[in-house]
């Protein structure tokens, strides 16, 4: 016999696999995506605005009756209001609401969502419980809610959150538990069981890594969501107080000028889809690349 | 021009890697045909290039990583290289189709079989609904399915293996194509449904004329089913020739060594184990797994019944039997990842069967287990060594020692220490399997169950796991379960047999009385299910 069967078997010392490259780093792989560069980009800029803007710009309720429904130009960047407040100024402080609405949902929607989609997928028992209470709290308008809850407890910020926030969490609750119901049968996770690992670690340790991918792409989605959502909320007079400048509130009280002067609108409408088309374009980004199919690759 | 008789004539395939893989090419200069009812054998072991193969065919690859650079493959005289997708997707399903080795992965999870047969209609006919829902009951019933009416509202995991692989081809066949590709469609299953599998692909292939391209590492399979035979090796064609000149005189020494490697099905000669302590005692065991919810009535299946079993230190307890006969139902209670119903569980004395998942915590250390699939036995997030020391660490282990004997623990697996750092997917299916066994001796077991945990590897690194076995149980001392649908493997391992179906135990003994003189028509009908029973393997 002269081919010897193959060997698997690694001596000492230079016993490394064939395939021994370091893994590549996520990051190295992320900036590798276009739509991430670009909506990172546009969204890194938007921040930047957001952050350092306020400092550079005239007050966003100073009145100046005298400088009313002026044009975009001279007298500043977007024109003025009815009451002859900068438009550009209430632009760019009205990204802050914008920006903290977004990013608050999502970072609640999608913490609250992951603890109970975790314990509802592996705890089968409250899994019916939970997920017909989620059922329920998916069948409610979230715009009427918000509506309903601002009326009981007032406009403020806090509760625009809560209000967008609670027709989110079902979503991540749903998708969280599918990939926990994928990933208890797998057999890596058995043998932790049989290897004496408590339940909180097995769901820490090998559960929860696999719903970050998944987590990380719906999280942006919920984000430009409840950015539209807030603005929607506020055009409708039902959302952060008016004397507070957001894109919602620059809007709905541009309404009423909307033909002599349509720039109290336009403007931060652009803003508000410029920064919104950021965010999705950075969601789908990171869903092209971490999509479990392609992630293979990694 | 073709001659009607071939339905498939690849010529000279090349197919590249993309940049960085271990090799410029998946396959090279692959060239053979498959007339009209005509079975071609392709073996090898993995990364051979079988598959790539198949798929290429099928334009299942994407060809943008897996080119095909050369060459022609021509379906019943048409190139299917130059096809463009939507031409493909047309001519897969109606002219070729295949089947694959994981029936549940290639089935949709989520999607009841029968909507999953009738998909295939709707796409490629102009059935309507009750056309479809009719055409599905026949290829169901003619792949021999059980009760159709009621298995259409089932999903895969609800199926066993055998009958998952059966809807495979089911769907595949639902077109009447004429070229039948399988990739590897038995080595998932056990011998009985293996051999009525293989008779399925036979019977579909007298009755329909397909020709099939059937993908496989068991030379045991191939002198089953074959016509002819085609060996690969590496992304080449070593031989190829008639079934019967290959397996009787093969040329090329790669084949030699496949056919060589291949377990015997005659048990040798071991020692029996004597007034050795009992490690693992079951009485009574009963399990029995109840379906059905709020609104409609359940069904129930006992998947254990009074299986009595003990286990010596220092011996090997194989269990055989077919899909769902509850052996590896056994593995689990005996490890708890399952409750039993009813029954006793005594690991060194001690009934478990009955405690609370808190109070069977410190039990666990004693039972480890072994899974049959490599790649899904270790968290690919973390590294082998994390992997090692999870469980001892969860025993009160410091980290430092349950690292050294990590690093201990690889050497007896016969791997190296520096590897403990590495990530899963860098490591081969046995090298992985080897990683496992070393995870479940780090928690100093009395017993190590191993369920089907060889049934997954190329035959040459099967048997190479399977001396690890035999030798970390010499080693330790450990009483063994040693699970498995391969009667091949528990004729060269196991001290006694226990052979299980539907739930019962129903013959037990020492593995050489148990091969020579089979007591149960059952064990006798799974001796000869075992493919290629009639050919003498192992001798080389």
């Amino acid at each position: 016999m002269d081919a010897k069967p193959q060997t698997d078997i690694l001596p000492s010392g230079d016993g490394v696999p064939a395939d021994a490259r370091q893994e590549p780093g996520l990051l190295s792989i992320l900036v590798l995506n276009p739509s991430i560069i670009i909506g990172g980009l546009l969204l890194a800029v938007i921040i930047a605005i957001t952050v350092i803007g306020p400092f550079f710009t005239l007050d966003p309720v100073l009145l100046n009756p005298i400088n009313r429904l002026k044009v975009p130009g001279a007298d500043g960047l977007f024109g003025t209001d009815y009451l002859g407040r900068d438009v550009f100024a209430r632009v760019i402080h009205g990204s802050r609401i914008s920006l903290v609405v977004g990013l608050a949902v999502s970072i609640f929607a999608v913490s609250i969502g992951l603890a109970v989609g975790l314990v509802s997928g592996y705890v089968r028992v409250l899994d019916a419980i939970v997920m017909r209470i989620m059922d329920g709290l998916m069948a409610i308008p979230g715009i009427l809610l918000a509506i309903a809850l601002i009326s009981l407890s007032g406009a403020t910020l806090l509760t625009v959150v809560v209000a967008i926030m609670i027709p989110e969490i079902p979503r991540v609750v749903r998708l969280v538990r599918a990939v926990v119901l994928s990933v208890r049968e797998e057999p890596y996770v058995e043998a932790a069981i049989a290897a004496g690992t408590r339940l909180p670690l097995i769901l820490v340790r090998h559960v929860l890594p696999n719903t970050i991918a998944p987590m990380i792409v719906q999280a942006t989605y919920i984000c430009a969501s409840a950015m539209l959502t807030e603005a929607i909320l506020g055009f409708l007079g039902a959302g952060i107080p008016p004397e507070i400048p957001s894109w919602g509130n620059i809007m709905a009280e541009g309404r009423t000028y909307f033909q002599i002067s349509p720039w109290i609108i336009f403007y931060p409408g652009v803003a508000l889809a410029v920064t919104v088309l950021a965010v999705n374009t950075l969601g789908d980004g990171l869903r092209d690349t971490l999509d479990p199919r392609i992630a293979r690759k990694m | 021009m073709e001659t009607k008789g071939t339905v498939l004539d690849i010529k000279g395939l090349t197919v590249s890697l993309p940049k960085g893989a271990d090799r410029p090419f998946a396959i090279e200069g692959v060239s053979f045909s498959v007339g009209r009812g005509e079975i071609v054998c392709v073996v090898g072991e993995s990364g051979s290039g079988k598959s790539v193969t198949a798929h290429t065919v099928m334009g299942l690859n994407s060809r943008k990583e897996l080119k095909p650079v050369e060459g022609e493959i021509l379906l019943e005289g048409e190139n299917l290289l130059t096809k463009s997708e939507a031409e493909l997707r047309r001519l897969r399903g109606e002219r070729m189709a295949m089947i694959f080795q994981e029936p549940m992965t290639a089935l949709n999870p989520v999607m009841k079989v029968g909507d999953q047969i009738a998909e295939m209609l709707e796409i490629h006919t102009s059935m309507d609904g009750a056309q479809r829902a009719a055409r599905v009951l026949e290829v169901m019933r003619d792949v021999n399915l059980p009760e159709p009416e009621q298995l259409i509202h089932s999903y895969p995991h609800q199926l066993s293996g055998g009958q998952r692989q059966r809807i495979m081809i089911a769907m595949a066949l639902a077109l009447e194509p004429g070229l039948l590709i399988a990739d590897e469609p038995t080595t998932a299953l056990d011998v009985t449904t293996q051999a009525q599998i293989l008779d399925l692909i036979k019977d579909i292939q007298n009755r329909h004329g397909t020709g099939v391209m059937f993908i496989t590492h068991d030379f045991g399979v191939v002198a089953e089913i074959a016509d002819r035979v085609v060996v690969m090796q590496e992304g080449l064609v070593v031989e190829q020739g008639a079934a019967d000149d290959v397996l009787s005189k093969p040329e090329h020494a790669y084949t030699r060594m496949l056919i060589g490697s291949v377990p015997s099905l005659t048990p040798p000669e071991r020692a029996p184990v004597r007034d050795a302590e009992v490690a693992l005692e079951v009485h009574r065991l009963d399990k029995t797994y109840e379906s059905g919810g709020w609104f409609r009535t359940g069904r129930t299946v006992k998947a254990a019944q009074q299986v009595e079993l003990v286990v010596h230190r220092g011996e090997t307890l194989g269990v055989v039997g077919e899909s769902g006969s509850g052996k590896s139902t056994v593995a689990r209670c005996i490890v708890r990842l399952v409750d039993p119903t009813a029954g006793e569980v005594r690991i060194a004395g001690e009934n478990i069967a009955g405690l609370s998942h808190a109070a069977v915590r410190p039990y666990r250390r004693d039972v480890q287990i072994v899974f049959q699939d490599p790649y899904r036995s270790l968290n690919p997030r973390r590294t082998v060594g994390q992997a090692i020391v999870e469980g001892p660490m969860n025993f009160g282990l410091s980290h430092t020692d349950a690292l050294a004997r990590a690093a201990e623990l690889m050497r007896v697996v016969g791997l190296a220490p520096e590897a403990l750092e590495r990530f899963p997917h860098q490591f081969s299916g046995g090298q992985r399997q080897r990683i496992c066994i070393a995870r479940a001796l780090a928690m100093e077991p009395k017993v190590l169950i191993a369920d089907e945990a060889v049934s997954a590897l190329d035959v040459s690194v099967q048997a190479q796991v399977l001396e690890l076995l035999d030798d970390v149980r010499k080693r330790f001392d450990l009483a063994m379960l040693f699970i498995t649908h391969d009667l091949r493997v528990a004729a060269q391992i196991c001290d006694r047999i226990m052979v299980m179906e539907h739930g019962l135990v129903v013959e037990q003994g020492a593995t050489q009385q148990v091969y020579a003189e089979p007591a149960h028509p059952y064990t006798r009908a799974l001796l000869d299910a075992a493919p290629g029973r009639d050919v003498v393997f192992g001798a080389g």
